[in-house]
């Protein structure tokens, strides 16, 4: 059963991308539509959306003040920790959704506002298409990625990782039958 | 001798009703003398007879697909299909790769190798990714390709990846004695595996280290073989021929992005059309700092590095 805010963003986004879906043929070569972009669902951690089931405003009464919290210990905050804390991006009231700093409400699947609200450059960049990663088709449909399927967005420094296999040094290269003769 | 007339196939006479004639004989002879001379025993005489890509009919490239095709089945036992698909007009590629972004983790090196049917033992390669000082800046007298730590990027070091930068001026075109790479009008460059002779002349003129020689008959397991390939870019090769990156042309000519963008975990590769303002490449070069790798040979690259931040 998926979840029903999740549910409603996926209408939401079928019913943005409609549109250019239609208009595909004749926009051949164009980059996707500037707003609205499609983009896959949020990496979330299994079983944790939609927050409400625990931050329903019964269960748990909202406590905005800055604490160890007794959940989310996985959380480690590396982002600005000492200007920064939860509720600045994610709303007290709503929690199934996170706001931008003037108050406005964001949805999970469109973060990248509320990313670009202190990252311009990166925002702007993204858009054309310069920062991150585009998958699809060169003259045609991509796919984009949002901000947090790269960047953790509690501790956003892209993770190292273990490089694959180096080439064969030519000394190591054993001569076998059927090789150069 | 007319170069347009379509080769008999050899269990037919064709409809020229040449059969027995001269023409024949003197084809056959030549193919079986220059076979007991070379000693390319498993060339066949109608690979032996065919002519230069660039000058064969429609006919002739389809009956030659076709014979490609039916020696794969033989091999791998399993349908590969051989692509001739032409350049998209109003179409230049571009690529452009972001120095600041790039760490090196090798996911391309190893996806490319998939995608392109290299061999596998021993294996070919087709991107190289030096390891550099961020100290000394993009300078090859410190760059190393077989770093292996555990995890990447390491402290102070850069990534550079290097492979084909597909040239609007390739040395390796003009120094090839025979015409068997050329540039094609999307700005790929690429060769004719049945028409080069191995010579090795192209890899000596590549300032880039971009071109490999298949100095072992090329082995690849069937379950390995991407069945999905182009008569100039990743059919598989015969021993004793150069290859290189294409762009991937079997992806890229249909409108996909070349395997190595797919894969890159960092997006730190780009491609596009050139002669699209509008497009990644174009964004890239009109608003970033790019530079061109060896600018000072006038190689002009279509390939460009560049700083994201």
């Amino acid at each position: 059963m998926i979840p029903r805010p999740i549910r409603h963003a996926g209408f939401l986004l079928l019913f943005l991308t409609a549109p250019a879906f239609a208009e595909a043929p004749k926009a051949k070569g164009e980059p996707v539509a500037q707003e609205g972009i499609q983009v896959p669902k949020p990496p979330f951690t299994e079983g944790i959306f939609p927050c409400t089931s625990c931050h329903d405003g019964k269960q748990l009464k909202v406590n905005t003040q800055r604490r160890d919290l007794a959940m989310h210990d996985e959380i480690k905050l590396n982002h600005g920790p000492e200007s920064r804390w939860c509720l600045d991006c994610h709303d007290a009231n709503s929690r199934d959704n996170l706001h931008l700093a003037s108050g406005e409400k964001v949805l999970f699947t469109e973060s990248y506002k509320l990313c670009g609200q202190c990252h311009g450059d990166k925002f702007r960049d993204w858009r054309v298409g310069i920062h991150g990663k585009r998958t699809g088709s060169w003259n045609g449909a991509k796919q984009y990625l949002l901000c947090v399927h790269c960047h953790n967005p509690h501790s956003p420094h892209f993770a190292p990782l273990k490089p694959m296999p180096p080439p064969t040094r030519p000394d190591a290269i054993q001569l076998k039958k059927g090789a150069a003769r | 001798m007319t170069d347009l007339t379509p080769m008999p196939t050899p269990d037919t006479c064709g409809d020229s009703g040449d059969c027995g004639s001269r023409r024949e004989f003197l084809g056959t002879a030549v193919a079986a003398v220059a076979m007991a001379l070379t000693g390319c025993g498993k060339l066949s005489k109608e690979e032996f007879l065919q002519h230069n890509f660039r000058e064969l009919t429609k006919d002739e490239i389809q009956t030659i697909i076709a014979r490609l095709e039916h020696e794969y089945m033989e091999k791998f036992h399993k349908t590969v299909k051989v692509s001739n698909e032409p350049p998209m007009p109003g179409v230049i590629f571009g690529y452009a790769l972001d120095l600041s972004r790039c760490i090196g983790c090798r996911r391309c090196v190893h996806a490319c190798v998939k995608e392109n049917n290299q061999s596998r033992d021993p294996e070919i390669q087709w991107i190289r990714v030096l390891e550099m000082d961020k100290e000394e800046g993009v300078n090859l007298q410190h760059a190393e390709q077989y770093y292996n730590p555990d995890e990447v990027p390491r402290e102070s070091h850069f990534y550079m990846p290097v492979q084909c930068q597909q040239c609007k001026k390739p040395p390796c075109v003009k120094v090839c004695p025979v015409g068997a790479t050329w540039k094609e009008k999307d700005g790929i460059v690429v060769v004719d595996y049945n028409w080069c002779i191995g010579c090795r002349y192209c890899m000596a003129a590549c300032p880039y280290g971009a071109r490999h020689f298949n100095w072992g008959e090329p082995h690849i397991d069937a379950k390995d073989v991407n069945p999905e390939t182009h008569y100039l870019g990743n059919r598989p090769r015969p021993k004793g021929v150069v290859e290189k990156c294409t762009f991937c042309i079997q992806r890229t000519r249909k409108g996909l992005y070349p395997a190595c963008v797919e894969i890159c975990p960092t997006g730190s590769r780009k491609f596009g059309n050139l002669l699209d303002p509008k497009s990644e490449i174009r964004q890239v070069l009109e608003n970033k700092r790019v530079f061109k790798f060896k600018e000072d040979l006038n190689t002009q690259p279509t390939f460009f590095y560049f700083f994201g931040v």
